[in-house]
C-alpha cells in the first residue's frame, strides 16, 4: 500500500507489470458488482413479490357482487393511487388551462382551496390520495401534490378544503342529515364508487365472471371482470379487485379494448381498516390563512358575473359529469336527467349535444397554419349525416358534425358515424 | 501548512505504529479523522461556503419580511411560485427553515459539498500533500473512508448550520407557536422542532449520494479545479435531465429526483414512499461510487 508500489515493478519484467495491471482492474468488479445487484433487485423483487396469488376459497360472480353491495365498512384510512392516461397529450399547464375554461366551476377568481378548482387536476397523470373515514359523519380526501396537499375535510357539518401550498381554506357548512347524503360524492374516487357505477350496466350486454385472485395493498383479493359483449366500444375490460374479508373494491381498472396501459387504474397501496385518529378530522384554519366561506364565493362570483352560483350540490354535479366523460355507463346514466339524448345502448351510448353553431371550422376555411392545426387534432369523416371531424382518445371518441352537433361516445370511429347516420 | 501539522501531530504514533506491523489502532483512524476535520473546517474556504449557506435563510426571510410588512398580513402569497412552505412563513416562523432547506437543497448545498468532496483527494494531490499523507501508515482504504467521513461531516454542519441560521431569522421576525402540517392537523411547537430536525437529518442524508460522486471524480483526477467543476457540473446536467419529460423512465434513478421528498415528513401522517425511496437511491450511489473510488484510489499511481 505504499505510494510507489507500481513504481517497483519497473524492474521486476512484463509479466509482473501484467500482473500488476490485472489485479487493478479486478478491483472494478466491486462497483459493477454493485450496480449488477442493485439492478437485479430493482427488476426481480416486484417480480417476486408479484407471483403469489393468494389462494381464496372459489366463489360466484354473483356471490362477489352480493358481497360488494352488502360490505358496510365505516372505518378505514389509507393511501390510493389513481392514474389515467386518456392518450390526451400532454400539454402541461396549457392542458389545466383548457380544462378550467372549459368546467364553469374553474372560474379562477375563487380560492384555490375551493374542491372544484381541484377535481379537474385528477383527469390526467398519476396522482396520490389519502382517504380517511370514521363513520358516516367523518370524512378526509387528501391530494398529495409537491411538497404540499390539497385536504378536503368533512367533520360533521363542517366541510373543509385546504391548500397547503397557497395557505388558503375553503369552508361550507351543511346540516347533518345532508351531509350523510353526500357521503359517497365527498369521497369520490373510492374503488367503490366505480364498482357502483360499473354493476348498474350489468345486463345482456356485459359478461362478468370472477377472474382469479390477486394482492392488493397487501390484502387478499377476487379479481372480478366486467366485459362488453358488444362490438364497436373502446373499452376493453374492466377489472375490479375485491377484498375477500370485507368486501370492499381495493382496486379498478380500465383497459381499453386497443390495447396497451390502462385508461384509468385507480387503487390503494395501503390500506387500514382501523379506526382512524380523531384528531385526523380535526381542522382549524391555521393562522393567516385566507378563508374563503362557501356563501362569500357565491357572492364574488355574481360580482364577476362569471358563472352561476356554487351550491354543494352543484359540486356534486359536476363532478359527476366529470365522471361522466370519463366513464362510458355514467354518461349514459346522467344523460336521462334532461341533458343530452342518447343513441344506442349498453356500451355502445353515445350521446348527442347540440351545440346550435356552425360546428368546427375546418382547416381548409381558417386556412394557413392554423387550418394545418386544426386538422391535425382529428379525422375528416364522411356519411350519411354529411361531413365531421372525429376527435380521439384511448377511450373517448367525439364526432363533431359541420352542422354543430357533438356524438360522444366511449366507441370507436365507425360506430360514431353509424350513430350519426342513424341520428338522421 | 497544515498537512505539516497532521504529519507532525502524527510523529509519535508512526513509530509505534510501524512496530506492530502497519496496524494503526482505531485511536488512530479517529486521531486522522479528526485532524482531517480540523484541517476542513479551518480553510476560509469552507468558511465561506458556511456563510453563503447561512445568508440564504437570511435573505428569504427579509424577503418575506418585506413583501408582507405593509399589514396586509399573510394573505395567501404567491400561488405556486417561490420554493416550497413560502406562503406560510409569515404565520410561523418556524416554516423560514423548511423554505430555507427547500430553497437550498437543489443547488447551494450539493454545490458546496461538491467542492469539499471534489477537492478531498485531488486537492491533496495538487498541493503535492497527499504522498506526505500515505507516507503514514494509513493506508489508502484508511485515508478514502475518513476523506469521506468528513465529506458527510460536512453536509452534516452545512445543513444544521442552514437550519440553524433559518431558525433564529424565523424566531426574529416572525411569530413562533403550534404549527398546522400541510395535511391540516395541527401539531405541538416542540414537536415542530423535532420534524425540523428529522428534516435537517434527511436533507443531509439526502446530499450523500453527491458526496460520494464527488470523491469519486476526486481520485480520477491531480487538479482539485477540475474536480470540483465536474461534480458540480454533473449536478447542474443531472437536475435539468431531472426535468426533461421524455427522460421519465431513467429519473427515479438519479440521484437528485426524491431530494424534495423530505417534504413530506411534514404530512399527517408521514408518507414515507418517497423518503425510503430517497434514502435507498442514496445509499446506492454511495455503494456504488464509494467502491468505484476506493478502485480507483488504490489502484492509482501517486504521482504528487
Amino acid at each position: 500500500m505504499a505510494p510507489y508500489e507500481s513504481e517497483d515493478s519497473t524492474t521486476a519484467g512484463e509479466a509482473d507489470d501484467l500482473r500488476a495491471g490485472r489485479r487493478k482492474a479486478a478491483r472494478y468488479v466491486v462497483p459493477v458488482a454493485v450496480v449488477g445487484i442493485a439492478a437485479a433487485t430493482i427488476g426481480l423483487v416486484p417480480a417476486i413479490a408479484d407471483s403469489g396469488d393468494p389462494d381464496l376459497p372459489d366463489i360466484t360472480a354473483q356471490q362477489l357482487i352480493e358481497k360488494i353491495a352488502k360490505s358496510d365498512v365505516q372505518q378505514l384510512s389509507g393511501t390510493f393511487k389513481i392514474t389515467t392516461d386518456l392518450g390526451l397529450p400532454d400539454l402541461g399547464g396549457l392542458e389545466s388551462s383548457l380544462a378550467s375554461g372549459a368546467m364553469p366551476s374553474g372560474s379562477g377568481d375563487g380560492s384555490s382551496a375551493d374542491p372544484s378548482a381541484k377535481l379537474t387536476e385528477l383527469a390526467s397523470g398519476t396522482h396520490t390520495l389519502r382517504l380517511a373515514v370514521d363513520g358516516e359523519n367523518k370524512q378526509k380526501l387528501s391530494l398529495l401534490e409537491n411538497a404540499s396537499e390539497y385536504s378536503l375535510i368533512h367533520n360533521g357539518k363542517d366541510i373543509w378544503g385546504y391548500d397547503s401550498k397557497s395557505n388558503e381554506v375553503f369552508h361550507a357548512t351543511g346540516d347533518e342529515a345532508k351531509a350523510e347524503k353526500g357521503k359517497p360524492e365527498e369521497v369520490p374516487a373510492t374503488p367503490k364508487d366505480f364498482a357502483e357505477e360499473a354493476l348498474k350496466s350489468v345486463d345482456d350486454t356485459t359478461a362478468v365472471r370472477v377472474d382469479g385472485t390477486a394482492q392488493v395493498a397487501g390484502r387478499d383479493a377476487y379479481r372480478l371482470l366486467i366485459k362488453p359483449k358488444q362490438s364497436g366500444t373502446t373499452v376493453g375490460a374492466i377489472t375490479v379487485a375485491v377484498d375477500a374479508e370485507t368486501g370492499m373494491p381495493l382496486k379498478f381498472t380500465l383497459t381499453p379494448s386497443s390495447g396497451g396501459a390502462a385508461v384509468i387504474d385507480a387503487g390503494f397501496t395501503q390500506v387500514s381498516f382501523a379506526k382512524p385518529s380523531a384528531s385526523t378530522f380535526d381542522f382549524t384554519p391555521p393562522k393567516g390563512a385566507k378563508v374563503t366561506e362557501e356563501g362569500a364565493m357565491e357572492g364574488a362570483a355574481g360580482e364577476h358575473g362569471s358563472g352561476s352560483a356554487k351550491s354543494e350540490d352543484e359540486f356534486r354535479k359536476e363532478f359527476e359529469k366529470e365522471l361522466g366523460g370519463a366513464k362510458p355507463e355514467g354518461g349514459s346514466g346522467k344523460a336521462a336527467e334532461g341533458g343530452p339524448e342518447v343513441i344506442g345502448e349498453g356500451w355502445n351510448s353515445v350521446a348527442v349535444f347540440d351545440t346550435g353553431g356552425e360546428g368546427m371550422p375546418s382547416g381548409s376555411e381558417v386556412g394557413g397554419d392554423m387550418g394545418g392545426f386544426l386538422d391535425s387534432l382529428g379525422d375528416k369523416v364522411t356519411g350519411k349525416f354529411g361531413s365531421g371531424t372525429v376527435f380521439k382518445t384511448r377511450l373517448i371518441n367525439a364526432l363533431m358534425t359541420d352542422d354543430g352537433k357533438v356524438y360522444v361516445g366511449a366507441v370507436d370511429k365507425d360506430a360514431l358515424v353509424k350513430a350519426a347516420n342513424s341520428a338522421k | 501548512m497544515s498537512r505539516a501539522e497532521v504529519i507532525q501531530q502524527g510523529g509519535g504514533q508512526i513509530g509505534g505504529g510501524i512496530a506492530r506491523a502497519r496496524k494503526p489502532s482505531p485511536l488512530w483512524t479517529f486521531g486522522l479523522f479528526r485532524s482531517e476535520l480540523l484541517t476542513t473546517f479551518r480553510r476560509w474556504r469552507t468558511l465561506a461556503l458556511l456563510a453563503v449557506l447561512a445568508a440564504v435563510p437570511i435573505l428569504v426571510g427579509i424577503a418575506v419580511k418585506i413583501e408582507t410588512g405593509d399589514g396586509s398580513g399573510g394573505g395567501g402569497g404567491p400561488q405556486g411560485g417561490g420554493p416550497a412552505f413560502i406562503s406560510q412563513i409569515t404565520n410561523n416562523g418556524l416554516f423560514l427553515v423548511f423554505t430555507a432547506l427547500a430553497a437550498t437543497l437543489p443547488f447551494f448545498l450539493p454545490m458546496a459539498i461538491g467542492v469539499i468532496a471534489g477537492d478531498a483527494i485531488a486537492g491533496e494531490a495538487n498541493s503535492g500533500t497527499l504522498r506526505y499523507l500515505l507516507v503514514a501508515p494509513a493506508g489508502r482504504t484508511r485515508l478514502l473512508l475518513t476523506k469521506y467521513a468528513t465529506t458527510m461531516t460536512f453536509c452534516l454542519v452545512a445543513t444544521l448550520v442552514v437550519a440553524v441560521s433559518a431558525l433564529t431569522v424565523g424566531a426574529l421576525l416572525f411569530p413562533l407557536g403550534d404549527l398546522t402540517t400541510i395535511s391540516g392537523t395541527r401539531i405541538s411547537f416542540a414537536e415542530g422542532l423535532g420534524r425540523a430536525l428529522l428534516i435537517a437529518l434527511v436533507v443531509a442524508a439526502s446530499l450523500i449520494g453527491v458526496a460520494a460522486l464527488g470523491l469519486f471524480v476526486s481520485t480520477l483526477t491531480n487538479s482539485g479545479i477540475a474536480a470540483m467543476a465536474t461534480t458540480v457540473g454533473l449536478l447542474i446536467t443531472v437536475q435539468i435531465l431531472d426535468q426533461i419529460p421524455q427522460l421519465h423512465a431513467l429519473q427515479p434513478y438519479f440521484f437528485s429526483h426524491y431530494w424534495l421528498s423530505f417534504a413530506d415528513l411534514m404530512r399527517e401522517p408521514v408518507y414515507w414512499d418517497d423518503l425510503i425511496k430517497n434514502l435507498g437511491i442514496q445509499g446506492l450511489y454511495a455503494a456504488v461510487f464509494g467502491s468505484a473510488a476506493w478502485a480507483r484510489f488504490t489502484a492509482k499511481d501517486i504521482t504528487a
